[in-house]
């Protein structure tokens, strides 16, 4: 192997110096593509050289030899730069495998059977930023025609988010109450939650509960972005605004919630503010560009129109998501 | 005194400025705060950092002016929670003034606007 290199250099160094000619030159660097794939090291690369050159010249001054030997130590802590660099390269492929597991979990952990329901159409939609998701939907619900859902975000993306957000699928199972009052539920997951994060983490969560026997929506917030409530009667979206701090600030926050009637072809929007904090080059992507987009596509199924909105917002930031992006659509069907 | 951190990230091959200012100055447990720029991910690490430096001071009056934050996110949510929660347990108070409506929007939504002393830009004047 070693001497094959070494006949190989001999040869290609042979050329250039009676040509000097921009191919030689092509072909050494070629060459060095192919040291670098073999872990030739730097000092072993002048090793090489200095071996050619007196096979190819035979006699030359001795300052020149030891100008080679000097050159060869001094490549030393390249050779030992090169070597570490290849095992972070191996450590940073161990520390990929071990995401990807992490994210499996973490799907199968999160993973919520969506509520069929009479009357009721859904659509969703949630794509983590990076590979761990720190948006979460949590759906729980009866056969007497109770579904609540949770929308939750918490501060921050990745790992750290994801692990926080298993307390809140925790604290939601071992609830496990599908008709309770959103400001039950938020008041129960707002004391799970600052028990166990610092300071400087939260989560902010909508919590609604439709009722499939009177087409009810009660819904509440700890801190999140609106829902909004789509009226096809009158065409018109209004916010569907309750006030809440947000979970794991203080254990002594209290929720307010409200009620409202959905009639055919309501909708409601519920989302994290990966889907309203998106930005371009010419600046914040306004609420009223997401009331349009839902509005083109009003008349199709849930699904449909989540998929419009994320495709198009996505387009508009150059497939570049910044956050966490989760939206969920309710129609009154 | 003054701190500037303006650095250059590379990411994605594309190099993106990230800009935040971070004024502050205390005079007998009194701190003044100017914050400029934006405070995202990226840029809250440095406000933490100098936030920190302050918020173990028994009754601290911090008062941070935020007129000229562009943008800020969750993230900086969180360092303005932190740091209220711990001069808070001291004893001390924060107020956080010169919120544009999009800011002010971001603290009422989030219920921290309740809790926390907070002025938008415009009111109160000098």
């Amino acid at each position: 192997m070693v001497q094959k290199i070494e006949n190989q250099y001999k040869e290609i160094l042979n050329q250039y110096m009676q040509r000097q000619s921009e191919q030689n030159l092509y072909v050494g660097q070629n060459f060095s593509r192919q040291l670098i794939s073999e872990n030739i090291s730097p000092e072993e690369v002048i090793s090489v050289h200095k071996a050619a050159m007196q096979e190819i010249y035979g006699e030359l001054p001795e300052f020149v030899w030891h100008s080679f030997d000097f050159l060869i130590e001094m490549m030393i802590n390249y050779g030992l730069a090169l070597q570490e660099r290849q095992s972070l390269l191996q450590r940073q492929e161990e520390l990929r495998v071990e995401m990807d597991l992490a994210a499996n979990v973490q799907e199968t952990l999160l993973k919520t059977p969506m509520p069929a329901l009479a009357g009721l159409d859904i659509g969703l939609l949630s794509i983590p930023a990076r590979k761990m998701n720190g948006d979460y939907i949590y759906f729980i619900s009866d056969s007497e025609g109770h579904a609540g859902i949770a929308v939750a975000d918490v501060i921050g993306k990745g790992l750290p988010a994801a692990l926080c957000m298993s307390m809140v699928k925790f604290g939601m199972d071992s609830l496990n109450n599908s008709p309770a009052d959103p400001k039950e539920v938020l008041g129960v997951i707002n004391r799970v939650v600052e028990k166990s994060i610092d300071d400087s983490m939260f989560v902010s969560m909508f919590y609604g509960k439709y009722d499939s026997n009177d087409s009810t929506l009660t819904y509440g917030s700890a801190g999140h972005e609106p829902a909004i409530l789509y009226r096809a009667k009158s065409n018109s979206f209004e916010e569907l605004y309750a006030k809440g701090l947000l979970l794991g600030v203080s254990p002594a926050a209290s929720y307010e919630q409200h009620t409202v009637q959905l009639e055919k072809d309501d909708l409601v929007i519920m989302m994290t503010d990966g889907v309203t904090e998106g930005r371009t080059d010419e600046g914040f992507i306004e609420r009223e560009v997401i009331f349009e987009l839902i509005d083109q596509k009003k008349d199709e199924p849930a699904q449909r129109i989540v998929q419009f909105v994320y495709d198009e917002l996505e387009r508009m930031q150059n497939a570049e998501l910044r956050d966490d992006f989760t939206l969920v659509i309710y129609k009154k069907v | 005194m003054a701190f500037l951190n303006a650095c250059e990230l590379k990411k994605n091959g594309v190099s993106k400025k990230m800009n935040i200012q971070v004024n502050l100055e205390e005079i007998d447990n009194n701190l003044t705060g100017f914050i400029r720029g934006e405070i995202d991910a990226h840029t809250a690490p440095v406000l933490r950092e100098k936030l920190e430096a302050y918020q173990n001071q028994d009754g601290l009056k911090a008062v941070l002016d935020l007129s000229d934050v562009d943008y800020m996110d969750s993230t900086g949510l969180g360092v303005f929670v932190a740091f209220y929660k711990s001069v808070n347990a001291k004893g001390g108070h924060v107020k956080l003034k010169g919120l544009s409506s999009r800011l002010k929007r971001l603290f009422d939504i989030t219920g921290l606007g309740e809790i926390m002393d907070i002025e938008s830009a415009g009111k109160g004047g000098n």
